[in-house]
């Protein structure tokens, strides 16, 4: 008796480690790759909302209506953009991973590289609707030129500059339109005895860091790689635009100096929203995080991110998230089947409303801001007329590592107190430099 | 009744158990067979795991660094070119700034390690010290001490860092806002401070385990020895100078050394506290060695600099059983 008891509950103890094993893996069961029904994918969702939480009641029901659609189940996993490298790069090693995930798309080139996503060919194409369907500037952003793309755009943003409305009326100050006018409208602001400041920056966030370096060096003429790919961080241009980011706090000092603790940049979110700052900078997903932190968008209003006098007037560059299939998923055409309707009318339409970003497809309407045509005109002017492309080089991750490491290393600096010179923005650019000719 | 006798010594040797030159000469040639591989079988299954699990992925750990292991060949790995000493070259080379950073890191390193060993280890020896001695309360101070090595290591680290946040940290709290003792909270996560946060939350990692290790060591101690030594004439100093810590000298000579080797090798504190992009002043090798090459994706260079760090320690530890040897000697 005794032994019998014992034997069930040693099955049912293996039996569950077995099933929690299961639910967490690449998690393939069933069927033939012809016949879809019943299979069941992975997925991982980058963090587009304010919290793991908020993606994952975004997400779900989308999902749940695929499964009815289709038949094919979809196991969500939402995973930090601190992580999302790392676990991409651990799965495209070891082969064990999911079968479809979303990727920041100024990494998407360097993913290309390794080899291990599925390549979008004509056919590939074909099973999710045409390539005709998607905005063009978006689907650049999908792999190296001349090359079959390795992902797909699923959100589009750019980053504006949003502003607190009654703290510029109370004023009298009128939204900036060069950079000059946006420090000295944040100097106005900051009170450092009443815990204001100017404007809020995600000082500790390494992948920001580089965007904001890449728009301001942008907006200086020039660009961290040169035409043959090869990396130019010391250039004049990357030099005036890093220390225009930095000088924000060691020069201008209207960035509270805690900014530079923040390793995710929904923190600088919650600045904004409790009115702590008068501006933030970030991109069009915001909406939805300054939301979640209670602030209506009534509250706030957006601009382009002023370039200085007489620089080029770029104000971003095309951001946003694609979608990847990995190579050696078991489940091709379900992944296609599920890339396909993520990038439908309907998904795209409800998706980025949800997420406050830009539908990456033709004439679907962007229902985030339809009730502030202001706000789309602004999106909408951005991304066609100030947002340039990312640097489409297989090394643009190592770039992020590398420069975005060296900016925060420079925010830390001057957050603690010490000057920043030109010649330590060179400096440090020139050993994020040095360090890229030991990557790929 | 022999038959009956001879079944149940052979039942017991199937099940593992040796009964080494028992048994019947009946079964001869077979047993012995069976007496013989026994303890072998008995520890293959831990070599099997051992190979597999540590010295397996050394050996493929050592062989990356000699291939060029990038992105480009991460998911083939047979294809990524030899490039023998390459990676070695980069990161030695004493012009660029990946290896003088990676100077500065050990340099930071070593003075850490010393640090945190130095303290944890007199802590651990004070502590123990105080509760030789039965009094009312000492289980209950002996488990909260050992409480910091018992906790999972991410949660105590992620709950530092929570207290050293600069505007809602419990410690400036304590600093500025209840004892005044300045009037601008100081970053303890970014800049020089950083170095002092690293070091405190490493010995308040650590020093439970110099204390159990101390701990055990003193109880062996006879207590004879102390009564001969006081009526010798010694006081408590000279008492534990020359008792305590001199019949403690092989323990404390492993105990250094353990400490010594886990400390210098530390990712998970500076990881957690720091991120991927830790200060100057908390550049630990570890992280430096996984910020300038893991980070980018080149393995080949990480792994050649992670070989360097351990023949580092294989160094510091052939030179301990030199001195360990000596110590015996004298001993």
């Amino acid at each position: 008796m005794k032994t019998r008891i014992f034997t069930v509950g040693a099955v049912a103890v293996v039996s569950a480690i077995a099933l929690a094993g299961c639910a967490g893996g690449s998690g393939s069961e069933g069927g033939s790759s012809s016949d879809n029904e019943g299979v069941t994918l992975t997925y991982w969702a980058s963090n587009q909302g304010a919290s793991l939480d908020n993606d994952a009641e975004i997400l779900q029901p989308e999902l749940d209506k695929f499964e009815e659609q289709t038949g094919i189940k979809v196991n969500l996993e939402v995973v930090p953009w601190s992580d999302l490298t790392n676990n991409t790069l651990a799965a495209a090693v070891s082969g064990q991973g999911p079968d479809v995930l979303n990727i920041g798309n100024t990494n998407a080139v360097t993913f290309q590289s390794t080899g291990a996503f599925y390549a979008f060919d004509d056919e590939g194409f074909d099973a999710i609707g045409g390539k005709d369907r998607f905005i063009e500037s978006a689907l650049a952003t999908g792999g190296a030129e001349g090359q079959d793309p390795t992902s797909i755009p699923l959100y589009s943003q750019v980053y504006g500059l949003y502003y607190n409305k009654q703290m510029f009326a109370d004023k009298g100050i009128e939204p900036p339109t060069t950079w000059e006018e946006l420090v000295a409208a944040a100097q106005a602001f900051t009170d450092p005895a009443a815990n204001k400041y100017g404007i809020v920056i995600p000082g500790g966030t390494v992948n920001a860091s580089m965007h904001f370096s890449y728009i301001f060096a942008a907006q200086n003429g020039a660009s961290p790689f040169d035409k043959d790919g090869n990396p130019d961080f010391t250039n004049d241009g990357m030099v005036a635009g890093v220390k225009q980011y930095v000088d924000l706090l060691s020069e201008y000092h209207v960035v509270n100096p805690s900014a530079a603790q923040y390793t995710e940049s929904t923190q600088s979110a919650g600045d904004f929203a409790r009115g702590d700052v008068a501006m933030y900078m970030a991109q069009t997903s915001s909406g939805n995080v300054l939301a979640e932190n209670g602030m209506n968008p009534d509250a706030y209003g957006i601009v382009p991110i002023p370039a200085p006098e007489g620089g080029d007037k770029v104000s971003s560059f095309v951001a946003g998230t694609n979608i990847s299939i990995f190579k050696n998923t078991k489940h091709l055409d379900a992944a296609l089947e599920f890339v396909k309707f993520m990038t439908s009318d309907e998904e795209q339409e409800i998706l980025n409303k949800a997420y406050t970003s830009l539908p990456v497809v033709n004439g679907v309407p962007a229902d985030a801001f339809a009730d502030e045509p202001e706000k789309l005109e602004t999106w909408s002017e951005i991304l066609s007329d100030y947002a340039i492309p990312m640097s489409l080089v297989p090394t643009v991750q190592a770039f992020q590592a590398n420069v975005g490491g060296a900016v925060v290393a420079l925010v830390a600096k001057a957050a603690t107190g010490a000057p920043i010179t030109e010649d330590d923005v060179r400096t440090a650019l020139k050993e994020a430099q040095d360090k890229m000719a030991t990557a790929g | 009744m022999a038959t009956a006798l001879s079944e149940r010594p052979t039942r017991a040797m199937k099940a593992g158990v040796t009964t080494p030159g028992s048994g019947p000469r009946r079964r001869g040639s077979r047993w012995l067979t069976i007496n013989r591989w026994t303890p072998y079988l008995l520890i293959l299954p831990a070599i099997a795991l051992e190979l597999l699990v540590h010295v397996i992925p050394m050996i493929v750990g050592i062989w990356m660094g000699f291939i060029q292991l990038t992105q480009l060949y991460i998911t083939n790995w047979s294809a990524a070119p030899f490039i023998g000493l390459g990676n070695y070259k980069v990161a030695l080379d004493v012009d660029s700034s990946l290896s003088q950073q990676l100077f500065q890191s050990f340099g930071v390193t070593l003075a850490f390690t010393i640090l945190v060993v130095g303290i944890s280890f007199l802590f651990g020896m004070c502590a123990s010290l105080v509760l030789q001695r039965s009094f009312r309360g000492r289980g209950i101070l002996r488990t909260i001490f050992l409480i910091p090595y018992a906790l999972p290591a991410y949660a105590g680290i992620i709950v530092w860092k929570f207290m050293f946040q600069r505007d809602n940290g419990l410690i400036n709290e304590l600093l500025v806002n209840n004892l005044h003792l300045t009037n601008d909270p100081p970053f303890w996560l970014i800049g020089d401070n950083a170095f002092l946060s690293l070091v405190v939350v490493a010995v308040w990692q650590q020093w439970p385990f110099a204390f159990l290790m101390t701990m055990a060591g003193m109880q062996s101690i006879p207590e004879d020895l102390y009564q001969a030594a006081e009526l010798d004439g010694a006081g408590v100093w000279k008492q534990i100078r020359y008792i305590t810590l001199g019949m403690m000298k092989p323990i404390n000579a492993v105990l250094l050394l353990l400490l010594f080797l886990w400390t210098f090798r530390e990712f998970n504190t500076p990881f957690v506290l720091f991120g991927s992009a830790p200060p100057d002043s908390a550049n630990l090798l570890t992280v430096n060695i996984y910020s300038s090459s893991f980070i980018q994706w080149n393995f080949g260079l990480g792994s050649a600099m992670s070989v360097l760090l351990m023949l580092f320690l294989i160094v510091v530890a052939g030179l301990w059983a030199l001195w360990n040897r000596k110590v015996s000697r004298d001993a």
